[in-house]
């Protein structure tokens, strides 16, 4: 009868930790949905902002061509990309030629004395920091998670319900390490 | 972040422990001394005193340090930089919701932040603050703020400070009561035997002597616990921004004002990012500060080398200290990742002096609901909201403006951005 009793008891706390350890991984992958998603929140205000920007300066900016419609480039394809070591990529592009163009504006006061160009330029420097901010997170949350993920016991866990590891969003781009370069010619 | 938040919870419940020790030895012994066996009775009446005092402070804490500081909650038409740097804020941080913005119409560049629960927190910031910082200052003064907010540092200074209020309260209403009556009560009873006359005169003793040293210790521990937590805000502060420049940079030019914050009080101070009531040249000393001396965070800051993470912090705080003191629980410390230092945002720097003082202007009277109107002349007109004709004549060039009907308030939006 005990005997019978202990491994009720047994089984009983076997099944909560089970279900606790299940709870966890739901919890920590719902966690690194919602950090996602919060960077998407933000790519999409860029890729809004972006039109605006162009047809501001368009008017002022002649011999920018180039420039710009590396931006415009740059946008459409982040826009296509799917998956996130694609998404980060072509964002990690947009990145880099949105920081050439903010270069290129010092040589243009004109446009520097625009109040509707120095509010998209707040609201653009604004977003790209929430991007990196919001990356940041979201980096934090899929660490937290891919940690869960392989260690024991809630390995096993993972194992038998096919929860998978979360890629890290990554920039690889070169201008963001690089040091811009100023010339005075 | 985690590691800090735990480790938090778990001093404050010591300082509670030991407040409220001293909280309750007061109480019995002030009981004791009044009416014979009234141990129990001097209790439950500071326990009651302190309970009534965090009613008030948990349920109306925020709305009444607010209106006492003559904050005004702001849209983000008024300024729009402030409101996507809380935001940026409070993505880097993990918050739950964004806090409200509010702004003083002072001069005197300052901020706090208030709200015991994230959830309803809020940031308050002067007009000088705005107009004085660019946008790498002001984003480390609004980091700095929203640490306190993620850390749960309101909570504990309010309640720590409640505690230190009860405990005062108490002792004072004693010192000043014994002055008055002379001790009569004891000498009263010291009649019925000689005997309980002992005690009684032991137990006077006592709740004089608790009466005197309870308030200093409970202030000076109280003092302390801000001091550290300052520090810790700017670690975070840095921490968030990835950029500690910004924030000494705005601690130096917050500092080095001379003028005075008229809405800050004795109660309100230590709230503050500064302490906006300590004058220039009066150097209050080490131990009874509620703020670390500004010169030693920016030092701190400025030589924070190699990364950003606590670990920086910590050890550009032993460098400056010149002695390795703890001010990170070695949980926060022990996984650390690296941090760069980022660069600093182009095209921010900060505006001239007459530029400075005109966006001032301009922002505290955009506060104030006034209306913004360009003549077409070129003077921009402010016109006050009480302001009744439906016409305006120009003092520079004697052109009639009409005013838009309807709320003037709803023109002031429009006008702003002419800003001639």
């Amino acid at each position: 009868m005990t005997a019978l009793i202990i491994i009720l008891v047994i089984i009983v706390v076997v099944i909560l930790m089970f279900v606790s350890m299940y709870n966890s991984l739901i919890r920590l992958r719902n966690q690194v949905k919602n950090a996602w998603s919060q960077i998407d929140v933000q790519l999409k205000r860029r890729h809004d902002l972006i039109p605006n920007l162009i047809e501001t300066v368009k008017g002022y900016m002649t011999h920018e061509r180039e420039t710009l419609q590396n931006i415009t480039n740059a946008r459409s394809q982040a826009m296509n990309a799917t998956g996130v070591k694609e998404r980060a990529k072509a964002e990690g592009e947009l990145s880099g030629a949105m920081s050439k163009f903010f270069l290129v504006v010092e040589n243009y006061p004109d446009l520097k004395a625009n109040q509707n160009f120095l509010a998209l330029q707040e609201e653009l420097t604004s977003t790209e920091n929430k991007i990196s901010f919001s990356r940041q997170n979201y980096n934090d949350q899929v660490l937290f998670y891919n940690n869960k993920i392989q260690v024991f016991p809630t390995n096993i866990m993972a194992g038998m319900f096919n929860f998978k590891e979360e890629t890290f969003f990554q920039v690889e781009d070169k201008s963001d390490r690089e040091v811009p370069k100023v010339s005075f010619s | 972040m985690w590691e800090l938040i735990q480790s938090n919870k778990r001093k404050t419940m010591v300082l509670f422990v030991a407040m409220g020790i001293a909280l309750v030895l007061l109480g019995y012994f002030i009981g004791s001394y009044f009416i014979r066996g009234g141990g129990i009775f001097g209790i439950v009446m500071a326990l009651f005193i302190w309970f009534i005092l965090s009613i008030i402070s948990y349920t109306a804490g925020s709305s009444i340090i607010l209106s006492v500081s003559s904050a005004r909650e702001v849209t983000p038409d008024v300024h729009q930089q402030l409101f996507n740097i809380v935001e940026e804020m409070r993505i880097a941080s993990n918050l739950p919701k964004t806090p409200k913005v509010y702004i003083i119409n002072d001069a005197a560049p300052n901020a706090f932040a208030t709200g015991i629960k994230p959830e309803n927190s809020a940031i308050t910031v002067t007009a000088g603050l705005l107009s004085k910082l660019n946008r790498d200052e002001l984003q480390g003064v609004v980091a700095h703020e929203m640490s306190h907010i993620a850390n749960r540092d309101i909570l504990v200074m309010t309640f720590a400070g409640i505690m230190l209020g009860s405990i005062v309260l108490i002792s004072e209403v004693f010192l000043k009561g014994l002055w008055f009556t002379g001790g009569s009560s004891a000498r009263y009873r010291s009649k019925s035997s000689s005997d309980s006359g002992q005690a009684q005169i032991i137990i006077m003793v006592v709740a004089i002597v608790l009466a005197i040293l309870a308030p200093i210790a409970a202030q000076l521990l109280y003092f302390a616990i801000s001091r550290r937590r300052e520090y810790l805000a700017d670690a975070n502060g840095a921490r968030l921004t990835r950029y500690p420049e910004g924030l000494a940079s705005a601690l130096e030019k917050i500092s080095s004002t001379d003028l005075d914050l008229k809405s800050a009080n004795k109660v309100t101070a230590p709230m503050f990012i500064i302490n906006p009531l300590k004058k220039k040249g009066m150097k209050l000393s080490d131990l009874t500060s509620t703020h670390p001396p500004t010169s030693e965070r920016i030092k701190i800051l400025r030589s924070m080398a190699g990364g950003v993470n606590y670990i920086n912090y910590q050890n550009a705080f032993n460098t400056v200290k010149g002695k390795n003191s703890v001010l990170m629980p070695p949980a926060a410390l022990a996984d650390q990742t690296k941090i760069d230092i980022r660069k600093a945002s182009s095209g921010m720097e900060s505006s001239s002096n007459v530029k400075e003082k005109r966006t001032l202007g301009d922002l505290m009277m955009t506060v104030n609901k006034y209306a913004f109107i360009a003549c077409a002349c070129g003077l921009k007109m402010k016109i006050p909201p009480d302001y009744k004709e439906k016409s305006i004549t120009c003092p520079r060039c004697g052109r009639k403006n009409e005013i838009p009907l309807g709320d003037i308030t709803a023109i002031s939006k429009v006008a702003q951005n002419i800003n001639i």
